[in-house]
């Protein structure tokens, strides 16, 4: 087991040093430099800022450099935002994304086992047909519209009632975090649902069920220790890529409702090419999913005795 | 026991029908089967007859609707679809003095301006109001109100102050639109404080258009066929117009060909790549496997739209360039993965079946094994992913397009037109949701066409549903 773990561990720096060198590839590729498109400046303010930021090394010392200094924790300082550093700003920013993507993922895992198990149990008859028709339309709806329709109820909601319970934008309180946390992780959720009711489905016809009711126990027993505990292993395993995509998906959702999170700061770096912050930002997501990832595995090991973690 | 007689008729053979079983229908290929089974689901077939007709909007959509997606119709900003076209045809706009009135002597009063009415026709050039003047008024303000002015409510746009008390008229010439407008009309004191309540006026606005205006638009062919006086419709613009003027039909059109172009050749090239390296690996096995395998688990785990973004800019957009190819390159290089890791276990399943035995066996050569047996084996689940790949990457065009990170303006996509739209939402809704439901019947149409070829295709891939 704990081999396992280790194993899995040095997979996953070996792939965070892939996505950065990736990462620094991609920003040396870009036309022009990160000091060009500033205002025009004197040779010599230009030969103290690329001393500054080691553009004036060699290509290779900047990539050792830029490994050496990620591998102590520091991305280093902003090209647009004087003197800030770029922890600051992902110290600031992740909080709010991760409550905001955690919040979303509770709710997408915990509506879509809820649903993907009352439509198993109500197959082909009205309850089903009408989830599953959201489902559909949940799948194929993009994030941003819901963002809007969200957004757009609020307001409607808000100026009918007279007062304000959800805020239409912005992020503070619990209040200001159930809409749009709603809004991202209904695509996962939608997702999910199906996910959990087909599998659900497989679980109803297998032998051990079968034996289950003909010893005769409670059907809600059976649902719930023979049934709902078999059928939650698939949704476990996607749950990795799900972490993924809400978290991407939180970028809209940022966008839309002007909550200062990661995603909005990462979009900003990207349009002002702040290339320290967006090489910054890669990387730390990146290392952030790969873990994920990596404590999906050991947890799914952890509930299903099937599975051996083999180092 | 009785006495058996025997006799050489008890041992006649037994009459034996060859032909136990009859091929009484004719033998179905595996594609002929697939699409019988398609065929057989409604839902897949009504999805993809969606799909053609979606293709047809794209391709033949811009010959049969002509307008420019790039002409803005400035008479039309912002319009939904169906709003009132008709435009009287007047005489240009004359310079108006105004109107003077002398003020009645006597003690100022606080009282509103009286008899506030308008003078000539209320165009879309120009509105007139004129009022009695009040004693005692150094000035009056107008306002100007989309709504119906409640009491103690907002008045609206201050349009002007008229700073002297016997000018008892003011003309309002900013951006007229045809609708009804309230005006509020209030004494100023001398220090352009207000000195009574207003006093509104509701005025209907009418829309007119001058000859020249009519034929510069291209709606009467000369001067001389449009008399003033005369009614005439402005141009046809059939899903409405967006904030630019431009008309909203041609531009979902040019973006479904951006969209689509994405959506469907970014799967169909990370498709073949996919194949290529999916089939290398396979074949080769060992350890060019196990690294061509390693790699791309690599490439999967790059955060996904994170690197889209970064290989857009890594590229570089020129002025004047969309931004399509980027996108598709960026596409194609970071999702072949899952492709290239599905190829590579068909091939690895179908290496080990009988058929390929005996194939080989009798004396087939690997181009022969891959071409007869590999790959149309591999085809139906190929052909699978590919559906459910173009619906996501629709998703993905639209996604970086909304966020301002895909195709460049002015090139039209369903998600830049989305961002545009949802800036807007409140007033004029049909600009996000004529590309948001575009998009949306899109995406469901590949997702369930997909679901019905899956089904079609394998038995064991069906959904137990």
């Amino acid at each position: 087991m704990l081999r396992y773990i280790l194993k899995r561990l040095l997979h996953g720096l070996i792939t965070v040093w892939f996505i950065a060198t990736a990462t620094f590839i991609a920003m040396h590729a870009v036309p022009g430099d990160p000091l060009s498109g500033e205002k025009a400046m004197t040779p010599e303010i230009r030969r103290n800022l690329e001393a500054k930021y080691g553009l004036d090394k060699p290509v290779v010392d900047q990539y050792r450099i830029f490994l050496v200094n990620m591998a102590k924790g520091d991305f280093g300082i902003s090209y647009t935002q004087q003197n800030r550093e770029v922890n600051d700003i992902i110290r600031e920013g992740f909080p709010v994304s991760a409550t905001l993507g955690i919040l979303a993922i509770v709710f997408a895992a915990l509506g879509g086992v809820l649903l993907g198990a009352l439509t198993a149990t109500y197959r082909n008859r009205l309850p089903d047909v009408v989830i599953m028709f959201l489902v559909i339309l949940g799948i194929s709806v993009p994030s941003f519209v819901f963002a809007a329709l969200g957004q757009l109820a609020l307001v409607k909601i808000n100026a009918w009632s007279g007062f304000t319970l959800f805020p239409v934008a912005g992020w503070g309180t619990v209040m200001h975090m159930v809409v749009p946390s709603l809004v991202l992780g209904l695509g996962t959720m939608a997702y999910l649902t199906r996910l959990m009711r087909s599998s659900m489905l497989e679980v109803t016809n297998t032998d051990y069920v079968r034996t289950a009711r003909s010893k005769g126990l409670p059907p809600a027993r059976i649902f719930l220790k023979h049934q709902l505990r078999n059928a939650i292993l698939p949704v476990v395993t996607v749950l990795g890529p799900a972490i993924a995509a809400i978290t991407t998906g939180g970028f809209v959702v940022e966008l839309v409702f002007a909550i200062p999170g990661l995603g909005r700061y990462f979009v900003q770096a990207v349009q002002q090419l702040d290339y320290t912050v967006i090489m910054g930002t890669t990387v730390f997501y990146g290392a952030f999913l790969v873990l994920m990832v990596i404590i999906v595995d050991i947890v799914y090991g952890l509930i299903d005795p099937r599975v051996r973690l083999k180092a | 026991m009785t006495d058996a007689t025997l006799s050489a008729a008890g041992f006649e053979p037994v009459h034996v029908d060859r032909q136990v079983q009859k091929l009484t229908r004719p033998s179905l290929s595996y594609w002929q089967d697939a699409w019988r089974r398609l065929k057989a689901n409604r839902r897949a077939f009504i999805s993809l007859y969606i799909v053609i007709g979606l293709l047809l909007f794209t391709v033949a959509g811009p010959w049969v609707w002509t307008v420019d997606p790039s002409t803005q119709d400035l008479d039309q900003v912002s319009k939904p679809p169906g709003s009132d076209r008709r435009a009287f045809i007047a005489e240009p706009y004359q310079p108006w003095e105004g109107l003077r009135a002398t003020v009645p002597e006597g003690p100022a009063s606080s009282a509103p301006p009286t008899n506030v009415k308008t003078v000539g026709t209320t165009t879309t050039q120009a509105v007139r109001l004129t009022w009695d003047p009040v004693a005692g008024a150094a000035g009056y303000r107008i306002y100007r109100n989309i709504y119906r002015p409640t009491p103690g409510g907002a008045l609206g746009l201050p349009l002007g102050d008229v700073l002297t008390p016997d000018q008892v008229s003011f003309e309002d010439r900013l951006d007229l639109e045809p609708m009804t407008y309230y005006y509020a009309v209030l004494t100023l004191d001398r220090f352009g404080q207000a000195l009574s309540a207003p006093a509104s006026l509701e005025v209907k606005v009418v829309r007119v258009i001058t000859p020249a205006q009519a034929v510069e638009r291209k709606l009467v062919a000369t001067e001389a066929d449009a008399k003033v006086g005369d009614t005439l419709q402005l141009a046809l613009h059939p899903f409405g117009t967006d904030y630019l003027g431009r008309d909203l039909l041609a531009r979902l059109m040019t973006g479904a060909r951006v969209s689509l172009l994405i959506g469907i050749f970014a799967p169909l090239f990370y498709v073949l790549l996919g194949i290529a390296y999916g089939s290398a690996a396979g074949f080769m096995g060992g350890k060019t496997d196990s690294a061509l395998m390693r790699f791309a688990d690599f490439v999967v785990a790059l955060p996904f739209l994170l690197f889209m973004i970064l290989f857009k800019i890594a590229f570089g957009i020129g002025p004047g360039e969309s931004g399509i190819f980027p996108m598709l390159v960026a596409l194609v290089l970071l999702s072949w993965p899952s492709t290239a890791r599905l190829v590579r276990g068909q091939i690895l399943q179908i290496r080990e079946e009988g058929y390929i035995g005996a194939s080989r066996l009798l004396g087939a050569r690997t181009g022969y094994l891959v071409m007869r047996h590999m790959i149309p084996n591999t085809m139906g689940v190929i052909l699978v992913t590919l559906t459910f790949a173009i619906p996501s990457a629709i998703f993905t065009e639209a996604f970086l397009s909304f966020i301002g990170m895909g195709v460049a303006p002015p090139t039209p996509s369903w998600g830049s037109m989305c961002n545009e739209g949802i800036r807007t939402m409140l007033t004029t809704p049909h600009e996000l949701i004529f590309p948001a439901v575009l998009i949306s019947i899109t995406v469901l149409a590949f997702n369930l066409l997909g679901d019905g070829l899956r089904d079609a295709f394998d038995a064991r891939m069906r959904s137990r549903e």
